[in-house]
């Protein structure tokens, strides 16, 4: 009998799976810039992106409990970077620890975009603890639709 | 090589059901991380549960178990696709035993940007003491 599942990831998935992670691996060994203990400032936030081929990207990151103020997005030419701090915790003699496991303190990442953005256009809203950019494809980099004409 | 790939800050941990039982829900769940401090009045809890706003977020506390149950409900970008995902999404649950005792009345818990903060307050009436007296023969 063969069973199927519809959503079952194949082997491929599984294999790309295993390579960005690879990766994320052997980029954070080489380039571990820590600041305090805190965040691992290489590949903190965790992103996920979402294309559009004529529109471009938009990208989030879960990044809760950030003070607005204290998030700071560039972009020049082609890259995007995300950077800022967390609150460090409250450090009170009358205060005992149980648990600590949020990070705190600051980051900074940088990701290479797949083409070169309209940077008038950029936004972002952070909300709920997650934060969305959208990066609109520059216009001049859009593909243009060439006519054939017959002769 | 471990701890790279462990990475507490990065990697979301999934929840691995423990009993028998299974949600019935496909979705994945996830497990808040969290800051726990006792003060001399209360046990302060700070959990990041990015995507979840205070419609979502079940908080019950029965015969000392404190359960967080948060649901998320990711927009997607309309039209977009998922190109490159590091984090996946989904709900949050977690459970925690609550030792002392707690003025249930006084519970206070807000969110604020994917963050939970509850204080719960410990009880006012002061676990009575029994001495032992050495008993003479």
């Amino acid at each position: 009998m063969i069973y199927r599942r519809k959503s079952k990831p194949s082997l491929w998935e599984e294999m790309d799976k295993l390579q960005k992670e690879m990766n994320r691996m052997f980029d954070s060994a080489f380039t571990n810039r820590l600041n305090d203990r805190p965040l691992n400032s290489h590949d903190f936030p965790a992103m996920n992106v979402w294309t559009k081929a004529e529109s471009g990207q938009v990208i989030t990151a879960e990044i809760p409990g950030m003070n607005v103020d204290d998030l700071d997005i560039k972009v020049v030419g082609e890259t995007l970077t995300i950077s800022g701090s967390r609150q460090v915790p409250v450090d009170d003699e009358n205060v005992r620890y149980h648990r600590q496991e949020r990070g705190y303190g600051s980051f900074t990442r940088t990701i290479q975009l797949p083409f070169p953005i309209d940077v008038d256009k950029v936004e972002a809203n952070y909300e709920k603890g997650v934060l969305k950019i959208w990066l609109p494809r520059a216009e001049s980099d859009k593909p243009r639709k060439i006519t054939v004409k017959a002769i | 090589m471990n701890e790279q790939l462990s990475n507490p800050e990065t990697q979301k941990q999934e929840i691995v059901e423990q009993d028998q039982a299974e949600r019935t829900r496909e979705s994945r769940m996830y497990v808040p991380r969290v800051d726990i401090y006792e003060s001399e009045a209360a046990i302060h809890i700070l959990a990041d549960i990015p995507g979840a706003d205070e419609n979502s977020i079940d908080i019950t506390l029965e015969k000392n178990v404190l359960t967080i149950d948060a649901d998320v409900h990711a927009e997607k970008p309309q039209d977009y696709s998922l190109m490159y995902a590091e984090y996946g999404i989904g709900g949050f649950r977690r459970k925690f035993n609550i030792s002392n005792e707690i003025d249930q009345e006084r519970i206070v818990a807000e969110v604020k940007d994917g963050v939970l903060k509850l204080v719960l307050p410990k009880s006012e009436k002061v676990t009575q003491k029994i001495s032992v007296k050495a008993a003479k023969e």
